[in-house]
């Protein structure tokens, strides 16, 4: 840690030497290391940064997206964090209640018309502000959906419950398919929580209880809950879903390649798609098990590390970052969903008539974020740890009781995490 | 034997001192940190204050009850049983969670086993990291034995002198210097259930009879799979030590055996045996020790699953220290772990001892 923070201000003092003398150097860690197109936008946003004003100078530190959170937490253990910290929206609460981050001083204005799910709140102050959010859809072939004789469900009038099952088992009986439905349970990490845990929320269920997040008993493991795990257990044990043991080419190309008749999937997969040939791709919305539809939301967003003399210059790089060419620059290049509908109409994707524009409706009707508690990180794994078990055949009662008494064990453990 | 080295004490210790640091610094104080942080409430990141719980993090790992259930019965007391003639029982939810029943709350059926019409359930507070317990021992139980014997046999392969001998070393030594996350990788590759190289293999072997398994993902043959790669993957380590062995007894014993004509097998019992004793005792210890640290396999191929069946030990002490946040109960987990592998190291000391 200590000798990346060295070479940062190395390169920070390289700058400050060659450029303008007063400028002030602001550090910054990203998750995008190994992606030459994200770093490219990125650090085109921070040249033209530095060319625009004489306060500041970011320098920016990429690391790979599976470690980037270990680094953060190996860091803020050792008193090394930068100043400008990139930051997952379900993780941000805790590393703000951890005492690693400070309230971004973000002038209203600047967030004013954008998504709500890409500003990152904690304790009634901003924290972290985001370019773009994500979204999931339901990836179909209109093909499949004419030949099986499924109507297509819209915003307005999503699939019931019982549609979407009977879908599944059209699909299933109709033998062109190897499994009707891909959830990706290969994808195993965040994808549990941020995928599924909105069909909990759409039976009526959660993973914490949001009235007081000081427990979850009787929200994950009520009634609710209950049904919510019966129905995911019969995807596996019926044969509509590939289980916990998918083949991660499979989740990547299955339903590319005509082995899955519906998918579950994210906007940042749509480009692909459709590069892979499936021409008559269509974005279903989520189906309504009782509950309204939900999918998950919040997605990476920029704040200050409570080690920063100078949060006031973070606010600044934020707000200049925010401009919607960037936004749109974003999207375009790793097809993200833009954090304003000014943006979204400049982008390639999200225009009205682009190939994604379904994605930015869902984005608006059906995203819920995920519980805002800093007990998230580990409810989240615990949640992912249920999900697995019950899809490979564990008692669902059971399984949820002993998620709520882990989850309400680590909040009490917290001392009830600052609620 | 005896040399200057071992006289001369000053210069001795002198060599010595960094490794005894090194060890102290990174084995010795953190084992003693660990048991500190094992009876608090230390969190990894956390604003509150640390505080002394004393053994709580024990209980809650270690924590056993049996609960009696009574079957259902209906209005006349008949027994009720289900379609299967099996004896319906109340749910051990419906007493871990009353609250008529304090003393349970959080724990969870382990197992159960039936003695007349009542069954006794074991409910353990942390059902994960018992199954974790038993995973690991299993696996000490049959890696130890057949890792170290099966090392011994390509030993005895490759201790002889023919033409390209070394070729067979190399192969059998090669798995060895592979990343044991590498290797994991691939034989995550070679499990899998559709199209795996195994299933492939099996299938053209039985001429399209075999029913393919899913190795990793079926809870009755992942750890078993995790083994025999574990296996594959460390054997060549330990035939270098037992050749090593081998090559230190004398091959006037062998003439002298040969002249008396004894048979392979007597060879093997009354000269290679027992000249192989000392390297005997090292290679089960250090085999045993190195199958409680079973770590990196789980973290790449299985998680821990299917339904625990891959749990283990050090994976559960960093899945919770790291993973969830809670050091105090990672720490805990290591301090059992080392009680563990302290006492089965003496008893082996014990066993094999210089009678």
């Amino acid at each position: 840690m200590k000798r990346l923070t060295n070479a940062g201000i190395l390169a920070g003092t390289t700058l400050i030497a060659t450029g303008a003398m007063a400028q002030t150097e602001l550090s910054m860690w990203y998750h995008g290391a190994g992606n030459e197109v994200e770093s490219n936008i990125l650090n085109g946003i921070i040249e033209d940064f530095n060319a625009a004003q004489s306060d500041w100078t970011v320098s920016v530190e990429s690391f790979p997206q599976n470690s980037y959170n270990d680094s953060v937490v190996a860091g803020a253990l050792s008193d090394n964090l930068p100043c400008i910290l990139d930051v997952d929206g379900p993780v941000m609460p805790n590393w703000a209640w951890s005492g690693y981050m400070q309230p971004l001083p973000i002038s209203e204005e600047a967030i004013a018309g954008h998504l709500d799910s890409t500003v990152g709140r904690w304790d009634g102050e901003i924290y972290a502000v985001g370019l773009w959010d994500a979204a999931v859809a339901l990836y179909t072939r209109q093909s499949t959906l004419d030949d099986l004789g499924l109507r297509t469900p819209t915003l307005d009038n999503p699939w019931t419950g019982e549609e979407f099952m009977a879908a599944l088992e059209a699909a299933k009986a109709s033998g062109d398919y190897e499994y009707a439905f891909d959830p990706g349970m290969a994808w195993t990490g965040e994808w549990y929580p941020y995928a599924f845990s909105p069909f909990l929320q759409s039976f009526g269920g959660d993973i914490v209880d949001r009235s007081t997040y000081q427990t979850a008993e009787g929200a994950l493991n009520g009634d609710a809950g209950i049904a919510f795990g019966e129905w995911w257990q019969s995807l596996f044990t019926v044969g509509y879903a590939p289980g916990t043991s998918q083949d991660p080419a499979d989740r990547d190309n299955g339903f590319i390649e005509g082995k899955y008749a519906f998918q579950w999937n994210g906007n940042w997969a749509g480009v692909a798609t459709i590069e892979g040939g499936v021409d008559d791709v269509v974005f279903l919305p989520a189906p309504d098990f009782g509950n309204g539809p939900n999918i998950g939301a919040g997605s990476w967003q920029f704040g200050a590390s409570a080690t920063c003399p100078h949060p006031e210059g973070v606010a600044d790089f934020v707000e200049f970052a925010l401009q919607d060419k960037y936004l749109a620059a974003f999207s375009d290049g790793i097809g993200l969903i833009p954090a304003s509908e000014e943006a979204a109409t400049m982008t390639e994707n999200y225009a009205p008539g682009g190939a994604l524009e379904p994605f930015f409706g869902l984005s608006e009707a059906q995203a819920l974020v995920r519980p805002v508690s800093p007990g998230y990180v580990v409810a989240a794994k615990v949640f992912e740890k249920a999900l697995a078990d019950i899809a490979n055949g564990a008692d669902v009662a059971d399984t949820l009781d002993a998620a709520v008494d882990e989850i309400d064990a680590d909040i009490e453990a917290n001392s009830g995490y600052g609620h | 034997m005896a040399s200057k080295l071992t006289r001369s004490t000053g210069a001795g210790w002198a060599f010595a001192l960094p490794g005894f640091g090194l060890i102290a610094l990174f084995i010795i104080v953190p084992f003693f940190f660990a048991f500190g942080l094992s009876l608090t409430n230390q969190r990894l990141i956390s604003p509150n204050p640390t505080e002394y719980v004393g053994f709580e993090n024990y209980r809650d790992l270690l924590s056993l009850s049996v609960i009696t259930l009574e079957p259902e019965r209906d209005d006349s007391g008949a027994v009720i049983r289900d379609e299967d003639g099996e004896i319906e029982y109340p749910r051990v939810r419906t007493i871990t969670r009353s609250d008529d029943f304090p003393q349970y709350r959080g724990m969870r059926e382990w197992f159960r086993w039936q003695s007349g019409d009542t069954a006794r359930v074991v409910v353990a507070s942390d059902v994960v990291f018992m199954k974790a317990l038993v995973n690991t021992l299993m696996f000490v139980l049959v890696v130890a034995p057949v890792q170290g014997a099966l090392a011994l046999v390509l030993a005895l392969l490759i201790n002889q002198k023919l033409r390209g001998i070394n070729v067979y070393r190399a192969i059998y030594f090669m798995p060895v210097v592979v990343s044991i996350v590498v290797v994991s990788l691939l034989w995550r590759f070679i499990y899998d259930g559709n199209d795996g190289l195994l299933n492939n293999l099996l299938s053209a072997i039985t001429f399209g009879g075999w029913q393919p398994v899913d190795w990793l993902g079926n809870p009755d043959t992942a750890l078993g799979s995790i083994m025999a790669m574990s296996i594959w993957q460390a054997v060549g380590f330990h035939m270098v030590i037992w050749l090593s062995g081998l090559q230190t007894i004398s091959p006037t014993l062998y003439e002298a055996a040969d002249i008396e004509g004894a048979s392979k097998w007597q060879t093997f019992r009354y000269v290679t045996w027992p000249g192989l004793r000392n390297t005997a005792v090292l290679v089960l210890i250090v085999i045993t020790m190195q199958a409680f640290a079973l770590f990196a396999q789980i973290d790449v191929m299985t998680n821990g699953g299917p339904l625990d069946s891959t749990q283990t030990v050090v994976f559960q002490a960093v899945e919770r220290g790291y993973g969830k946040q809670d050091i105090s109960g990672g720490s805990t987990i290591s301090v059992i772990l080392f009680l563990l592998v302290l006492t089965i190291s003496l008893i082996q000391r014990w066993l094999t001892r210089e009678k």
